[in-house]
């Protein structure tokens, strides 16, 4: 028996076959061509073969698995029928008297760069289109056969060195149990795809396609990126098991999904999640988010050439709102800046951006810009139920100010008649240690607090999380930073205003007993954790975990809170 | 040759979807089809043509059918911009 380790995609437990998606050498080299019009009746019935295939792909993707799926395929027939890409190519073949192949990649690699090297997620997402097609059509030239995922019918793993976007939509869960691949990252498309299907997945696993020949059973364990090849009787009884007790966990999570969140002794807390586009509402339904705690507008900003207008933010703004349903959304005000970039706004370059002009600094230092973001999330309170926060928020001055610039607009759009929300609370982002010190004095003008911890650590222990050799300094559990959390709390509390927490923290299993006792009154995390934190908190109680704080608070170092944690 | 101007209402912009709905209805017309945006030229039946325009919300465009049935590719380009939502006018 083999072991192979790789990144945890996907989480679960797969038991199949392997099945080798082989990537063909699909190269070949420029040739004169004596017979230009053979050569372009060629080209033709190549393309004509791949149009064909693409059609029952499609058909069969949209049956199986979903139109919206298949709608990938019906881009790339467009592609193929393109008077744009077919007539060069055919050109380039009797102007230069030169192979289909050479023509074709020609003509496929120029739109392939021009497309790449627009500053935009969405051209380069066409680019991969492109490439997918050229590589159907160069087969069928070479005439080597390109395996589909969609034909599989048996229950299989797929192993690969990368899963295409057009593989990906082809896979079926009723057959593809799970899959490994060679190269690729948490997230990269395969990945967020497996989670989405919610089959195991382990990527990055380098040597998958070397080390495992088809036919082999494979044992996928997605939440801890282990792969065994030919497993003795009792480990795959062991993980047969495993998967069981996954099953089953999951089922009870999915039991959990419309419950409110309640501990076992009776008190209720807030579970919500974290977004960057309207598109991640589904994910916050789907599994059973009681608010949005952090709704990152910056992606408004990115991967466009210019600023995005009213009428756009409100339309987003809008639409979260009202998916929402009356559910809290907290929306936080543009935090872009330091290493956050917008092509179309040129900032001086600054030695030090993360203590640097961004965030709410860079609004109130460019206040039409933040005006526009103040109007469209007023005129969109109507929809459902705001809460605006400022990010970055380090004195009360700055506060003061934004506040300001937020009512001033209400004011304007109320004497245009139009209609703004009587119910907005208005709150701060606690990530500048400043901040949180001074919480008595907010939490008398603010109307909640919302912590931000991967920043408020950051700050706190002076060190860059993603600089690996101080990134051991990152320490949530460290008493320092529960202190300061427990005094925005308590501060919050005193003059009867809620505080939330919208960090990676607030979905950590060791930092949640913790938070509870603290009297954190809302946890907003990513969508996926929430069922799991649900499931937590309900194991556990309230005043018990108040019980233990003091002594939390007097412990010294990270590693003994920790300890502490796990020994209860 | 008939032409027309047409701003780009849908807040994503000319973006794949409704571009390929727009593309792929195109074909059965024998009309030369363009769409001109910010001095650039390109054949409305080619979607690499269009995704290559990267057309913004807020845009102008400039459409021209020329051809036997430039009439009818016209207007079945406005109905299609509408159904699709990129265009409101």
């Amino acid at each position: 028996m083999n072991r192979l380790s790789g990144i945890a995609a996907s989480n679960g437990i797969a038991i199949a076959k392997a099945f080798r998606l082989e990537n063909p050498e699909l190269t070949a080299d420029k040739k004169n061509v004596a017979d230009t019009q053979a050569e372009v009746e060629r080209f033709q019935l190549a393309v004509n073969e791949s149009i064909d295939e693409l059609q029952l792909i499609k058909a069969k993707t949209a049956k199986e698995i979903s139109d919206k799926e298949a709608a990938i395929f019906g881009a790339h027939l467009l592609v193929l029928e393109d008077p744009e890409l077919i007539g060069p190519i055919k050109e380039n073949i009797e102007s230069n008297q030169v192979n289909a192949e050479f023509a074709l990649k020609e003509t496929s690699d120029m739109f392939i760069n021009m497309f790449e090297a627009m500053d935009n997620e969405y051209m380069k997402e066409r680019a991969a289109d492109v490439r997918d097609v050229t590589k159907r059509v160069m087969a069928h030239l070479l005439g080597v056969t390109i395996q589909n995922p969609s034909l599989i019918s048996d229950e299989v793993v797929i192993i690969a060195e990368d899963l295409t976007p057009s593989d990906t939509v082809q896979l079926n869960p009723k057959f593809i149990k799970g899959f490994i691949t060679d190269i690729g990252g948490r997230t990269s498309h395969s990945a967020i795809l497996a989670r989405t299907l919610e089959i195991p997945a382990v990527v990055g696993a380098k040597t998958a396609m070397s080390d495992i020949d088809n036919g082999t059973i494979v044992i996928i364990d997605g939440s801890e990126g282990e792969i065994l090849l030919d497993p003795d009787e009792a480990t795959l009884a062991e993980y047969q098991d495993k998967q069981v007790a996954f099953a089953s966990q999951k089922a009870e999570w999915a039991k959990l999904k419309n419950e409110a969140t309640v501990t076992k002794d009776g008190v209720a807390v807030e579970l919500g999640a974290n977004i960057g586009t309207p598109k991640d509402l589904t994910g916050v339904l789907e599994n059973g988010g009681e608010a949005i705690g952090l709704y990152r507008t910056e992606f408004l900003y990115m991967g466009r050439d210019n600023f995005p207008t009213e009428q756009e933010q409100f339309d987003a703004y809008s639409a979260v709102l009202k998916g929402m349903e009356g559910k809290p959304t907290v929306v936080r005000t543009l935090d872009i800046g330091g290493d956050k970039e917008l092509s179309y706004l040129k900032l001086p370059n600054e030695l030090n951006p993360f203590l640097g002009l961004r965030a709410i600094r860079l609004c109130l230092e460019m206040p039409d810009m933040f005006r526009t973001q103040l109007r469209a999330l007023l005129r969109a309170s109507v929809h459902g139920n705001l809460k605006i926060m400022f990010p970055m928020i380090a004195t009360l001055d700055e506060f003061r100010q934004a506040k300001a610039l937020l009512l001033e607009e209400q004011a304007k759009l109320e004497s245009e008649g139009i209609e703004v929300s009587d119910s907005i609370e208005v709150g701060i982002m606690v990530e500048i240690p400043s901040t949180a010190v001074m919480a008595d004095t907010f939490a008398k003008e603010v109307d909640f607090f919302s912590i931000g911890t991967n920043d408020l650590i950051q700050y706190t222990m002076a060190a860059d999380r993603m600089n690996e050799s101080v990134s051991y300094l990152y320490q949530p559990y460290n008493p320092a930073i529960l202190r300061l959390v427990k005094n925005v709390i308590d501060a919050s509390h005193k003059e009867g205003k809620w505080t939330g927490m919208c960090g990676e923290m607030a979905g950590d299993e060791i930092a949640i007993p913790i938070l509870l006792g603290l009297g954190l009154d809302e946890f907003s995390m990513s969508a996926s954790s929430i069922l799991k934190a649900r499931s937590q908190l309900s194991r556990l109680s309230k005043a018990d975990m108040e019980g233990h704080v003091e002594h939390i608070l007097g412990l010294a170092t990270s590693q003994e809170v920790e300890d502490y944690i796990k020994n209860l | 040759m008939v032409e027309k101007t047409f701003t780009i209402t849908d807040p994503a912009g000319m973006h794949a979807r409704p571009a390929s709905a727009l593309v792929g209805s195109l074909s059965k017309f024998q009309s030369d089809i363009t769409m001109e945006f910010n001095g650039k030229k390109v054949n409305l039946k080619s979607i690499l043509g269009v995704m290559s325009l990267g057309v913004p919300s807020g845009s102008t465009v400039k459409i021209a059918a020329d051809g036997a049935d430039e009439n009818e590719a016209m207007e079945s380009i406005q109905q299609t911009l509408q159904s699709e939502g990129i265009s409101n006018e």
